[in-house]
């Protein structure tokens, strides 16, 4: 297996576990820099996915059969799992959900509904993902609390030196992403975790972006909550995390209601179990969190630091690459990013450059990313964007650039 | 041999969308319309005069966006000038099997539009290459002041 030191990991030997990735796509072979939408899955978590399937398929924690009890073993196995990946301090601080979506919408309206009263605010950033942005939105509309932005400085960065009088104590909840997901920025969680508790406020990481990509322990970045997605991570779709601090899950009431999260239901009243499973009402994704399971263990073998460093590297180099194309304009911090970079090139719309570069096999996601704030921000109605993985390699953006530059001359 | 992005961008839609026609506003319009592809953030501008017989009197736009629909909005533009109202409407479901419909032959009414052809290979792109004839569809139903449309309905 892949256990090398971080230098020297066989970088090919780990391509060759995706089996897509010997896809052609019209006629050439497929360069996938879209990971940021979703990655790809090794052949290892496609396989625990069919094991589960053909071995140990039955419904959860209602079973007395034996099917029922495999499958109610490994789902629970797997919420183990996650929570030691992330440094959680018990499997009872992880709820599976069907995303990072998922899991911001359940605090938004189970923590939200209960201790939101209005003129509360709810202190969010200028980069933040729709899915970051949207239930805050709806959480205001319910109960009259109040949304304020960290402003994004030209370079990319949070305007920290804003901090002070954006983050003070009528701010209940500081939510902001990890890693955004059109500049790249990495921000800066422990320092920001540590500030929101100062004035008394709760802190969500959005970590869709980074939990697959870089290491992290929860009781060190000091967040309440964190909301992170399986299909970024090497995992299946339909599988989610929400990491939430014991106390704060326990005093939160249920989310959805239905079976599985129940003790005692009468017609009038039920009584709901603990967390976690008091936010999982009805048949969770089982495969999906096994799944998921598998692909921390392959992450892992491979190990974070080395996964960040890789993908650190490519991204760097692509923004380099990119910068030196005449009429591109390249996004985000120019240091230290995650593995992603966005432009624009004057030569072609975003959607002309990517319908041009599908054609020669590589794979971009161009448009507003669902950042439409940070696009007007940034005074451009979307960007094209590669995005990258541990698969990814130098000699697929040498390529990239050479069909940009086929671009041009075809546009211009 | 022409590859399908050869078909979907033919010189003429390039030329067009570099050098858009009819680019520019109708002090004296009747009707304006804002046509947004949220999808995509294409805008368009559309400013209709009609005539007396409520045709098409002139016709124009401004707006940015992705090369098929500012291309599709200045090809438009120059077909429909002077066109009745039933014109308009007969040319605008011609040209919508033009980029969606497969099996469709391309009228010969639609002249240079059929240039837009290519768009049916490429399903994203129809919604690029529609947003100019939704305006001129939401302009005929208003018939005066402005109005919004959008590729999304909400």
């Amino acid at each position: 297996m892949h256990r090398i030191a971080a230098s020297s990991v066989d970088w090919k030997a780990i391509r060759a576990d995706f089996p897509i990735l010997r896809e052609q796509a019209h006629g050439h072979p497929l360069i996938y820099f879209d990971s940021a939408a979703t990655s790809q899955k090794p052949r290892i978590v496609i396989e625990a996915l069919r094991n589960f399937y053909e071995h140990e398929n039955a419904n959860v924690h209602r079973g007395l059969h034996t099917l029922s009890s495999r499958a109610t073993e490994a789902y629970e196995k797997s919420r183990k799992r996650v929570a030691e990946y992330i440094g959680a301090a018990s499997a009872d601080e992880i709820v599976f959900t069907r995303g990072t979506t998922e899991s911001i919408n359940l605090v938004a309206q189970a923590w939200g509904g209960k201790f939101i009263r209005e003129g509360d605010v709810i202190l969010l950033t200028e980069m933040e993902h729709h899915s970051n942005l949207v239930p805050w939105q709806l959480l205001a509309e319910r109960t009259g609390a109040r949304l304020r932005f960290v402003p994004v400085r030209d370079n990319g960065t949070l305007d920290l030196d804003q901090l002070p009088s954006l983050l003070k104590s009528d701010v209940k909840l500081f939510a902001f992403t990890h890693i955004s997901n059109s500049l790249g920025t990495i921000n800066p969680v422990a320092q920001l975790c540590e500030k929101a508790h100062a004035v008394g406020a709760l802190s969500l990481v959005d970590a869709a972006q980074s939990a697959g990509h870089l290491p992290m322990d929860v009781r060190v970045l000091g967040c309440d909550f964190l909301a992170f997605s399986g299909h970024k991570m090497c995992g299946p779709t339909g599988i989610g995390v929400l990491y939430g601090r014991a106390d704060i899950l326990d005093s939160m009431p249920p989310y959805h209601g239905g079976g599985e999260m129940i003790v005692s239901v009468a017609l009038e009243k039920s009584a709901f179990k603990k967390a976690p499973h008091r936010f999982e009402a009805g048949t969770p994704s089982i495969a999906g969190a096994i799944g998921l399971a598998a692909a921390i263990d392959y992450i892992e073998q491979i190990g974070r630091a080395a996964i960040f460093e890789h993908d650190s590297q490519l991204a760097r180099y692509a923004a380099d690459r990119l910068t030196e194309l005449a009429g591109t304009r390249v996004f985000g911090p120019k240091e230290e990013r995650g593995a992603l970079v966005g432009f624009v090139m004057d030569a072609a719309h975003p959607h002309d450059l990517t319908t041009f570069a599908d054609q020669y096999g590589l794979a971009m996601r161009g448009g507003h990313h669902c950042n439409q704030p940070l696009m007007r921000r940034f005074g451009v109605s979307g960007t094209t964007r590669a995005s990258f993985y541990f698969y990814n390699t130098v000699e697929e953006i040498d390529r990239m650039i050479e069909i940009l530059h086929a671009a041009v001359r075809f546009f211009s | 041999m022409t590859t399908e992005i050869e078909e979907l961008y033919q010189e003429v839609i390039l030329d067009h969308s570099r050098r858009p026609r009819n680019f520019g506003e109708l002090a004296d319009a009747a009707v304006r319309v804002h046509g947004d592809n949220p999808a995509c953030g294409d805008e368009i501008h559309l400013d209709v005069k009609f005539d007396t017989s409520g045709a098409l009197e002139d016709i124009k736009f401004t707006g940015h966006g992705c090369a098929i629909s500012q291309a599709s909005a200045s090809l438009m533009t120059m077909k429909l000038k002077g066109k009745s109202r039933a014109e308009v409407v007969e040319m605008l479901c011609a040209f919508h099997d033009l980029v969606t419909e497969e099996t469709s032959e391309a009228p010969k009414t639609l002249g240079d539009l059929r240039v837009m052809k290519g768009v049916r290979k490429f399903p994203q792109r129809v919604k690029c290459a529609m947003l100019a004839w939704r305006a001129v569809e939401q302009a005929l139903e208003q018939g005066a002041g402005e109005a919004t449309v959008s590729t999304e309905p909400a």
